[in-house]
């Protein structure tokens, strides 16, 4: 079959609603897409590990030590679980985290704002963990399989993270008046930064109609964003938190909550690398690497003495 | 010495060996030499957390002052707790942290073992659920034994330096006091004389397969039962223990 047949083929299966398995034919610009977008969710979730990894040694208390710890290490598992679907599209984890290491493969702009307070592991789990999910149902609906398939299996954790970041909210919000004020401190440090982590808005990122035919993106930033905001606004105000947006009023039509204006510049500088953490964050990952080298070398070499015995046995 | 003395004793050597040494093992998070070692050793972290977390339980119940476990781990200080002294040293590089490991999980899967047979029926069923986890533990930290002894030059050295380190800290596990003695009479922990045949077995086994000398340092260090540690332990405590003791008055 030529590339046009091909091609004709691919985008009817995707039409009627099938998934696209690694060994199927698909365009070169899919593949490079999905390799893009899969590997910058697998590098966020391991990125997303240190700021809230941070917080372990000093939890409150021993129960929200060990929910912590559970929790970072589901994001772990979720980044193990990613690259390995990405690497169905055949290409290396190695060469995934050679190009988180350099640079030229970007993670969450959100995880390169600091974790100050325990307060942030409590807005993180609602908010971060919140919008992900808004994003990642969305994605689960997408064309191509293993990425789907992961998506499922992550976002049912998402959700219990995402019960845990709000329980943790309001048991501070419902204490004294010193816990109370930590939770607001870090809604008003973590909204905007929660809202702009999916992505510009539409007119600044014009969809383009193949993707969305090819279902490599299935909704609009906006569209999501709004979701996450009329899910979320109504939580806050439920526990007594005030999200941080003076313009923030709903629209009793539409049942929508309209939002003040976003800081897209605030945004781009983050993406280019100048937010307050890319530097740590960064810099975090490629030292693990480096002190992990003679680690793995060993383990090649064990793994190869072993496998020359059972040769020779 | 009263049983419950006795025994509220024993349980806090038990509940902050666990608690400092998940500590250590959390302070890897995110920075593990590969992503399969950083799930797994967060899981390890939790396990000794989720250990800590029910002999504290069962410390306060024991001693019924009305200390609960956050009241135990939280607010006792350097001198009150009977931890381990390996379980508080740092991390050191990744060989350093295994062989730590490696040295604990086999003195505590022994352990164990004869905790299940405790006439305490709560140690007794802590000691069961520990016992399987301790288990996947020390296959898992044996199985980097041989990786790092038998693997390349480089490992082999930092795992055999790693290990000369600690030993000073080995024999102090074994130590037994009237604490011991008397629950040993009870029937509720088992001798450690018998723990340390075993222990010396299993070691010396995974060294000579991993290639690795027995260290010679006859030098030992203790202090643990009197709450006599090594530096190390204060600023663990001062990292751990900080928010929990900067908001007296809340509920988490
Ligand atoms: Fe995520
Ligand atoms: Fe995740
Ligand atoms: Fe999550």
């Amino acid at each position: 079959m030529d590339d046009a047949k091909q091609l004709e083929a691919f985008e009817a299966k995707i039409a009627s609603g099938a998934k696209i398995e690694p060994k199927d034919w698909m365009p070169e610009a899919y593949r490079k897409q999905l390799i893009r977008m899969m590997s910058q969710h697998a590098h966020s979730e391991i990125v997303g590990m240190l700021p809230e990894g941070n917080w372990i040694t000093r939890a409150p208390n021993l129960r929200r030590k060990a929910i912590l710890l559970a929790k970072v290490q589901d994001e772990a598992g979720h980044g193990l679980y990613l690259y390995s679907a990405t690497e169905t599209l055949g290409i290396d984890r190695s060469e995934l985290l050679a190009q988180l290491h350099t640079g030229k493969a970007k993670y969450s702009s959100i995880f390169n704002y600091p974790t100050l307070t325990w307060a942030d592991i409590g807005a993180i789990g609602w908010l971060v963990d919140g919008a992900a999910i808004m994003n990642q149902t969305a994605l689960a609906r997408g064309s191509y399989g293993p990425y789907c398939r992961a998506m499922v299996r992550i976002c049912k954790e998402e959700s219990f993270h995402n019960r845990q970041g709000y329980e943790i909210m309001m048991h501070l919000a419902q204490g004294t008046p010193e816990q109370k004020a930590l939770a607001q401190d870090a809604l008003n440090r973590w909204w905007w930064p929660s809202i702009m982590m999916l992505g510009p808005s539409d007119d600044q990122s014009p969809n383009s109609d193949q993707l969305m035919r090819w279902k490599v993106k299935m909704e609009s930033n906006d569209a999501i964003r709004q979701r996450f905001i009329d899910r979320t606004v109504p939580q806050a105000d439920f526990i007594g938190l005030t999200i941080p947006d003076k313009d923030m009023k709903l629209d009793e039509k539409t049942g929508s909550y309209t939002h003040g204006p976003i800081n897209w510049d605030e945004f781009f500088e983050v993406i280019k690398g100048n937010g307050p953490c890319n530097a740590n964050r960064l810099k975090a990952r490629v030292d693990a690497d480096k002190k992990g080298a003679w680690v793995r070398e060993a383990a090649t070499a064990y793994a190869a003495k072993r496998s020359k015995e059972k040769l020779v046995a | 010495m009263t049983l419950q003395e006795a025994k509220f004793e024993y349980l806090l050597r038990l509940g902050d060996s666990s608690l400092i040494i998940g500590h250590r093992l959390s302070e890897w998070c995110g920075h593990g030499p590969i992503l399969e070692e950083d799930i797994a050793l967060i899981n390890i972290a939790l396990d000794f957390v989720g250990n800590a977390t029910s002999l504290l339980t069962y410390a306060g119940q024991v001693e019924s002052k009305g200390r609960d476990e956050d009241a135990l781990a939280f607010m006792r200080g350097e001198r009150e707790y009977r931890n381990l002294l390996i379980t508080e040293q740092p991390n050191g590089d990744y060989a350093n942290t295994i062989a730590r490991q490696f040295l604990f999980d086999t003195y505590m899967f022994f352990l164990y073992e004869e905790l299940k047979n405790s006439k305490d029926e709560t140690i007794a069923a802590i000691a069961v659920k520990t016992h399987k986890e301790i288990t996947y533990h020390l296959r898992h930290t044996s199985e980097w034994m041989l990786r790092l002894g038998d693997g390349t030059a480089e490992s082999h050295e930092r795992l055999q330096n790693g290990l000369n380190d600690l030993w000073m800290f080995t024999s102090e596990m074994f130590e037994m006091d009237e604490v011991d003695a008397f629950l040993i009479k009870e029937g509720i922990v088992p001798d450690l004389n018998k723990i340390k045949a075993n222990w010396e077995k299993r070691v010396f086994e995974v060294l000579a397969e991993a290639t690795l000398q027995i260290p010679t340092t006859t030098f030992k260090q203790k202090g643990s039962k009197e709450g006599k540690h090594s530096e190390h332990l204060g600023f663990l405590l001062a990292e751990m223990q900080y928010v929990h003791r900067a908001y007296p008055r809340a509920k988490w």
